[in-house]
């Protein structure tokens, strides 16, 4: 009879525990965001210097009805994942290659990790010499500087793929391309899938750098450009867009590790 | 090459014959940098024979189950496995080790076809059913005990079919008792199969409960050569298994520098 009247309010006090867990993180971020709504609307902080949330979202919504957001976040979107394919699929093949073979790995990897040592973002005047402020010119800095991460994750990842396991495929008739697909690639993607995610993050930061210095369209192209006529509400879009993307880039990184990796108990979810 | 199943009973010596293949080591050397660890070693073993290895840490037992799949090169001698005569090319030799090298990202039954042609599934159920998983095999690795896994690695080699069966201390690291059902497991599968075993251990009561003959090596050479001459299956508890463990153990313990006797 007693424990029959003590469980529901055991329960209710559960449910508000989950609540207030999951509330937890939002409540930092909510309160910064009303106490900017009060600052800017109280006078406090001029729109000239940060414009408040409101005229934030106004903007927002009047960039998107235009359309003129939209076809930023498309072309800035595009050249991102088209330079993070190619820098990424270079990456990965040559970290495949000199991971591989010991040749390869004498010729090559001295000259790759000199080259690496140089910030991508400092070869911005001689690509603006080179492509003008060309489509290719972003391509080329975005996909360079995702490059380095998945070949130095590939290449660390096929070395340190298990030694017993490949000993075991050899006794069991492995050998060339299976011992390859069924082992040695299998054993190297989580750590290729940590350079993947890496240089997710680091293709956004290279892009904004790109777009913000030479182009005629996209999301730095929009934010710049908003800075010549002190649009600030223009800006803080533009910089929120890159957080969304950001993160969205990550979601996508995570996703995968969770698929590809679901034999790991590391990655499954707890649910 | 297809498995066959034979039921236990009808376990006939000429199943034992077809199966299992001799091996031959000949004044095989094995040095690794400079130390020496087989050195001029002989042994022969004939088809369908289960021998096990003993000796201590380091005599090099599992080196030389190593070299005969190939795992090792010797610096001299020759290994022969199976009959050339006999048998038209390579004859089929799988291995089980100590851990049991699942590929974690495969699923059970995955992981039992490791090399094998799609159209064996139907074999690879079959041969996880012999050891008692036919219900986990669509489980993950991580998802099964350490006895599990190395039911699975049983699995894998048997649906191979193996003329021989190299066993480097496959159940060192399980728990007693899956210990003792492992055992069981491997003698059933060996009687009805009839491969060649060499069996890998550093536990004297366990090989004489699984091997027809046990070799002990010491310094690189075999100090010991006895042949198990008991019924099977073998109960610990009877005299003579005592007395040959015991014998055995003796001459393990032998060569160990002797500490001060309190008697």
């Amino acid at each position: 009879m007693n424990q029959h009247q003590k469980n529901p309010g055991v329960k209710i006090q559960l449910r508000l525990g989950t609540l207030a867990k999951k509330a937890l993180p939002w409540v930092v971020p909510t309160s910064l965001l009303i106490v900017w709504q009060w600052a800017s609307s109280a006078g406090i902080l001029p729109s000239r210097f940060l414009p408040s949330p409101r005229a934030v979202v106004s903007s927002f919504i009047g960039l998107s009805v235009s359309g003129e957001l939209w076809m930023h976040v498309r072309v800035s979107t595009l050249r991102a994942l088209s330079g993070f394919v190619v820098g990424g699929g270079v990456g990965l093949l040559l970290g495949l290659l000199t991971a591989s073979l010991r040749s390869a790995e004498i010729l090559l990897d001295t000259t790759i990790q000199m080259v690496r040592n140089i910030p991508p973002l400092a070869l911005i005047p001689l690509v603006i010499l080179w492509f003008g402020i060309d489509e290719s010119a972003k391509l080329f800095l975005v996909a360079l500087g995702v490059f380095f991460p998945v070949y130095i994750n590939t290449f660390h990842g096929i070395r340190s793929v298990d030694r017993g396991l490949l000993e075991m495929g050899r006794t069991y008739g492995l050998s060339g391309w299976p011992l390859y697909r069924e082992i040695i690639l299998p054993g190297a993607l989580p750590s290729i899938l940590v350079g993947v995610r890496f240089s997710l993050g680091l293709m956004w930061v290279i892009l904004i750098v790109a777009e913000t210095i030479s182009a005629r369209s996209g999301i730095g192209y929009m934010t710049m450009n908003a800075r010549e006529f002190m649009q600030t509400d223009v800006m803080v879009v533009g910089i929120l867009l890159y957080a969304i993307l950001g993160k969205l880039a990550d979601l996508l990184a995570k996703g995968l590790e969770r698929y590809w990796l679901r034999w790991n108990p590391a990655y499954q979810t707890a649910r | 090459m297809p498995v066959t199943f034979t039921s236990r009973e009808t376990t006939a010596a000429d199943e034992r014959c077809s199966r299992g293949v001799p091996v031959r080591l000949k004044s095989v050397s094995i040095a690794f940098d400079g130390r020496t660890v087989l050195e001029n070693f002989d042994v022969e073993i004939s088809a369908g024979e289960f021998v096990a290895i003993v000796g201590r840490s380091g005599c090099g037992k599992s080196t030389l189950l190593r070299s005969v799949v190939g795992l090792e090169t010797p610096q001299a001698g020759i290994i022969t496995v199976g009959n050339v005569a006999k048998h038209n090319g390579k004859p089929d030799v799988r291995v089980m080790f100590q851990d049991s090298r699942l590929l974690p990202w495969k699923r059970v039954l995955p992981n039992v076809m490791l090399g094998l042609e799609p159209a064996l599934i139907p074999q690879a159920r079959k041969v996880l059913t012999q050891v008692g998983l036919r219900e986990r095999a669509n489980d993950w690795p991580a998802a099964l005990s350490g006895g599990q896994r190395q039911r699975v690695a049983l699995a894998r080699a048997l649906v191979h079919d193996p003329n021989l069966l190299l066993l480097d201390e496959p159940l060192g690291s399980l728990d007693a008792l899956t210990r003792i059902e492992m055992q069981q497991l491997i003698e059933d599968v060996w009687r009805s199969r009839g491969f060649t075993a060499m069996l890998v251990t550093h536990d004297v009561a366990e090989a004489i409960t699984l091997a027809d003959r046990v070799i002990l090596i010491e310094g690189g050479r075999v100090a010991l050569d006895d042949i198990v001459d008991l019924p099977r299956p073998r109960t610990r508890g009877s005299a003579r298994f005592a007395a040959l463990e015991e014998r055995v153990l003796g001459r393990v313990l032998q060569r160990q520098p002797v500490v001060a006797d309190p008697w």
